[in-house]
């Protein structure tokens, strides 16, 4: 496909790959915090094929892993009230909250549906007026456009039946919750391409400038990592950190627009529990009081998420870049991804579940 | 979850700004995107697609760029790969 293909051409990966590692003279510590570069790190087997020269680190990247338990039982519960149908994106299915997953509490006859698009849930409530239509919506900023349109078009349908119960999270308070903790060995990041896409990347410039790390806006395919990882290794090696943007094909400084008025005027940002991770400062967004009767939360009177501490694993090192998910003594014995402990085991693009399944590939660098 | 898939505005269905909608081809397979947030886009151009919404069109320009760059690299340089 266009815009894919070009960028896993394992030729110029070879030869790419071989000029980076040719710039590299220390074994730099570089953190990104996006599931889907995380994956594609461990899928196209880079972070093996970089192993002796750059330390990798997967921060709190994966949506799905840092939402509350409290939110996928909330959801379980709805789905289980006479109708009510839940509907959400397939990966949030099989993520575990404390009184078991979506798809445990389907088997038990719960209604819920996975959907594509938040815009299938609006058309699912169009055509089932008796029922209400929960859409369960997790994601970082790049799914934030599009839920905030579900709820625009359900007000503007004047379909009464239709609310979200959103647990959406911001990226760059997690990044900022990295750097402060006492902990941390990043020493530079790959921003989230997609999130920027949506939000541009000016809003970093105060970033790097506080905590002085580079802080490159990188793309998903194979070329693209490679790219954004020479952009951050030569920064590091030049000793002057600095904000670039390697992934211009898709983002602008100032980002979209139209999707930050959309994600304005239906959301306002508040401080929200991550999941392994604990309360982050304005890391989530939470649906504004004027569009409250699309507020799942008010209209079914459920309590605000909280922060449970029911986490027995090393997961938040391991989202701080402290430690591998390997180093943890309850990976690939006592959590796997077919039984999570912690939040980077849930879902495939966690940390923790991409080493797992990943950690002997290297498809396109062999 | 961030997954963004690129393909080509084949035709407008609705150019409302609210409900703005277009066919997207995706190398064969057609699908309704909402085009809300890209709603200057024309017919040919790709769009990245997240979750049902085009969320900005791509810079063709940019990513030409960015391959010749990356295969100049290469080229400067040419040696056999020399990690694991």
């Amino acid at each position: 496909m266009k815009f894919m293909d070009e960028y896993r051409q394992p030729a110029l990966i070879q030869r790419n790959l071989a000029e980076l590692r040719q710039a590299i003279t220390r074994r730099w510590v570089i953190m990104d915090v996006c599931g889907g570069q995380t994956h594609s790190l461990l899928r196209h087997g880079l972070e093996a094929a970089l192993e002796d020269v750059l330390e990798l680190v997967h921060g709190p990247g994966c949506p799905v892993c840092v939402t509350p338990a409290e939110a996928i039982d909330a959801a379980a519960e709805l789905a289980r009230r006479p109708n009510v149908i839940v509907a959400s994106f397939g990966d949030m299915l099989r993520v575990p909250g404390q009184r078991g997953s979506l798809l445990q509490a389907r088997a038990e006859g719960a209604k819920i549906r996975i959907v594509y698009s938040p815009m299938d849930a609006v058309e699912l409530a169009a055509s089932q007026p008796d029922q209400q239509v929960v859409f369960f919506g997790v994601g970082f900023e790049t799914t934030v456009p599009a839920t905030a349109l579900a709820l625009l078009h359900a007000r503007q349908r004047g379909l009464t039946n239709f609310s979200l119960l959103v647990s959406h999270v911001r990226v760059e308070p997690a990044m900022r919750a990295v750097m402060q903790s006492a902990e941390t060995r990043v020493q530079g990041f790959l921003a989230a391409g997609h999130v920027c896409t949506v939000t541009g990347y000016e809003n970093y410039h105060s970033f790097v400038a506080e905590f002085s790390v580079p802080v490159v806006v990188t793309g998903f395919e194979p070329l693209d990592l490679i790219n954004g990882l020479f952009e951050c290794v030569q920064s590091l090696e030049q000793g002057q950190p600095r904000l670039s943007n390697q992934y211009e094909r898709s983002v602008s400084p100032t980002g979209n627009l139209h999707a930050q008025r959309l994600m304005e005027q239906v959301y306002e940002i508040v401080d929200t529990p991550w999941r392994g991770f604990g309360r982050i400062a304005g890391g989530g967004l939470a649906i504004r009081p004027e569009f409250c009767e699309f507020d799942a939360r008010v209209r079914f009177q459920l309590a605000d998420a909280v922060c449970s501490s029911d986490v027995d694993c090393r997961s938040k090192e391991v989202m701080l870049g402290v430690i591998k998910p390997p180093e943890c003594p309850l990976f690939g014995n006592q959590c796997t991804p077919e039984t999570p402990v912690g939040a980077p085991m849930v879902s495939s693009e966690g940390a923790c579940s991409a080493y797992y399944r990943y950690s002997r590939s290297n498809e396109l660098t062999s | 979850m961030c997954l963004g898939v690129p393909g080509r505005v084949a035709v407008w269905i609705d150019q409302d700004p609210l409900m703005a909608l277009a066919e997207i081809d995706f190398g064969g397979l057609r699908k309704r995107c909402q085009m809300a947030c890209v709603p200057e886009a024309r017919v040919g151009d790709y769009v990245l697609v997240h979750a049902g919404v085009a969320i900005t069109i791509i810079d063709e320009v940019a990513a030409e760029k960015l391959l010749a760059t990356l295969a100049d690299l290469g080229e400067m340089n040419p040696q056999e790969a020399s990690f694991p």
